[in-house]
């Protein structure tokens, strides 16, 4: 208590100044951050009348749930959501199993070639064939309008397989693997008896990188899919929020002005509705993703 | 006669010797030998070969496949004849790029738009890192920085969403805000001088927190010893971030600058291709929306792909050149 007191007492007067100054900037930031989320859920939340008016600011006015009740009840919106459910599992399973089908061999010190299997998969970072060469291949193949285009196209990440790469180097110490090979234990089985259960930090922080990009992800639907019934939740959101852009410019005298405004406040709900499982599942892996981050950010 | 065939094999590969003559023999028992110390080694890691195969699949036909597919830059695609069978054009595709009206317009709108991007959203991680990192309670610290990632996870689609709600000329929240302090209303989405301010400043809000990780993280890492001395020396709070906290994340901040360069020419699709409307294109035509069109939309896909590939050279080569640079400047660089 006392020396609590006493540093207290050494703090200057510039410094507690600094102290306030600090205070606004951090309220302030996380403000900005924030607001925009908030002002989403609220909006959802409030009567359309009250959005279209421009009442609405902070706290949601009119309490009225409608347009979830909307929502729910278009079918577009649950075919999204499934297909994108199926993407993400299946998608996340397959880009897991080939990251670690990479990084766990590269992290030996003993397999042949190391450096020059590395350059084979580093290569790929700096050169692609690009858009049209890929749409192309992935045409070939026959995997056009099939769910592995969305899943397999441009989806593993180099970049994660160094960091796991990385990890499994820094946390799997040489003797391990010696003792193993002593025991007669092969280098699959070391793998599954002893890596995978101690990369489970990175193996989470994956799960979560991957997942979060499946979930997110519009841009293989939009140029593999052509079939509605396939498409994922984004470019359903993205019809819903965005391609009637113009309509908010149209005169609105000829269609049924209620009708209008709860077409827009369903654009508040398709929000929270398609962002909410992301932004619910991050803050407990948030301790094993700053890690990712910073095995990352070390060159490998 | 052992040093030799050691020498062959690579044992003693820095000393210069000149190259033994060998019989014909003995060539082939070197050869051999070599041969040997190669199946051997292949042999120890076999089970970690076998475990590369889907990874090498995969890269071979989603990556190296494309690779060489690029070759329809340089040819006239048939649908009927396909990739390998179409016609050699040579650079007629490139020429035809490269003497149209609209290049200089990519090349200023992609470049623009990246340097206007890397510029004001560079500061911005580093700022928060070192706000947040004062923040004193440890509770407090930790809420403040999960709220700040949350952007990160909202897809590009409801960002732009989120901005079309916002900013949209009838009864957005801004300018329902600019009309109550008697401005004009105006209609940022569909304004080429808006555009790269929308994309650029959304980015800051959507990364800033996300990209203030590897900062916290190098904060972190800085010896409390030094803070502690300061204090007694009578430094203020100011003054430690200044002269401790700042110097202390230069180089991580040097090295995140300069990978950045790297990938001025880089421009993503994603985005720009969801905030792209008919009334700011000039602005917002970028190479890789361009590569968009001319080869998904019109089909035209030679031509696409010569874009695509001169986009992705002059990638490597700024990546190169920056590569370089960061050697000289801060002694790291990526490879």
């Amino acid at each position: 208590m006392t020396a609590v007191k006493k540093r207290r007492t050494s703090i200057s007067a510039g410094d507690r100044a600094f102290d306030v100054v600090l205070a606004v900037l951090t309220i302030l930031s996380v403000l900005v951050i924030l607001y925009p989320l908030v002002f989403v859920a609220s909006a959802s939340v409030s009567d359309p009348m009250e959005i279209f008016q421009g009442n609405v600011w902070l706290w949601p006015k009119g309490f009225n749930l409608d347009a979830y009740k909307q929502v729910f009840r278009n079918d577009d919106i649950f075919t999204g959501y499934k297909n994108t459910l199926l993407y993400t599992v299946v998608g996340t399973v397959v880009t897991i199993v080939i990251t670690f089908s990479a990084a766990y061999p590269l992290s030996r010190k003993k397999l042949y070639g190391r450096n020059k299997l590395m350059s084979f998969f580093l290569f790929t970072m700096f050169f692609s064939g690009g858009m049209i060469p890929t749409y192309l291949i992935v045409r070939q193949l026959g995997l056009y309008n099939t769910m592995w285009a969305v899943i397999l196209v441009g989806t593993v990440s180099v970049y994660n397989i160094i960091v796991a790469r990385t990890f499994m180097q820094n946390t799997i110490p040489e003797e391990l693997y010696e003792a193993a090979a002593m025991d007669g234990c092969g280098d699959i089985r070391v793998f599954f008896r002893v890596v995978l259960p101690l990369s489970a930090p990175i193996l989470a922080v994956l799960v979560l990188f991957y997942g979060v990009n499946f979930w997110n992800s519009y841009f293989n639907g939009l140029i593999y899919l052509s079939d509605r019934a396939s498409y994922p939740l984004q470019l359903f959101l993205r019809e819903i929020l965005l391609n009637n852009m113009a309509d908010s410019m149209i005169d609105t005298a000829g269609i049924d002005i209620s009708q209008y405004m709860v077409s827009e406040s369903i654009k508040y709900a398709v929000i929270i509705v398609s962002s909410v499982p992301m932004l619910v599942l991050y803050p407990f892996l948030q301790k094993f993703f700053v890690k990712g981050v910073m095995i990352g950010a070390v060159k490998g | 006669m052992v040093k030799m065939l050691n020498g062959a094999v690579g044992f003693f590969k820095k000393q210069k010797d000149p190259k033994p003559i060998m019989s014909r023999e003995e060539k082939r028992a070197v050869n051999a030998l070599k041969r040997r110390r190669i199946r051997t080694k292949l042999n120890q890691s076999k089970g970690l070969y076998v475990f590369l195969i889907p990874a090498i699949l995969y890269f071979l036909v989603f990556c190296y496949l494309p690779m060489y597919g690029v070759q329809i830059a340089f040819k006239y695609y048939s649908p009927i004849e396909g990739i390998w069978g179409s016609q050699w054009t040579g650079m007629k595709n490139l020429n035809r790029f490269f003497d149209s009206y609209y290049f200089w317009r990519l090349i200023r709108n992609t470049v623009g738009l990246s340097l206007y991007n890397l510029i004001v959203s560079f500061p911005f991680p580093i700022l928060l890192a070192l706000i947040f990192n004062e923040v004193q309670s440890p509770k407090m610290k930790k809420v403040v920085q999960t709220i700040s990632y949350a952007p990160h996870f909202i897809s590009v689609v409801v960002l732009v969403g989120i901005l079309n709600l916002f900013f949209n000329q009838g009864n957005g929240l801004i300018n329902v805000l600019l009309a109550k302090m008697g401005f004009e209303k105006f209609g940022f989405l569909t304004s080429a001088a808006a555009f790269p301010s929308m994309y650029v400043w959304s980015g800051v809000w959507q990364n800033a927190g996300w990209n203030s990780i590897i900062y916290i993280a190098a904060l972190a890492s800085i010896d409390p010893q030094l803070h502690e001395a300061a204090q007694i020396d009578g430094a203020s709070r100011l003054q430690r971030i200044l002269h401790i906290n700042l110097p202390g994340i230069l180089p991580t901040a040097i090295i995140m600058f300069i990978l950045d360069i790297g990938q001025v020419m880089n421009m993503g699709f994603e985005k720009v291709f969801l905030m792209q409307n008919a009334q700011n294109t000039e602005t917002s035509q970028v190479i890789s929306t361009f590569v968009y069109e001319a080869g998904l939309i019109n089909s035209d896909y030679g031509f696409s792909t010569a874009i695509g590939l001169f986009n992705n050279v002059i990638n490597i080569i700024l990546l190169l050149v920056v590569n370089k640079l960061a050697k000289k400047i801060s002694g790291t660089s990526l490879f």
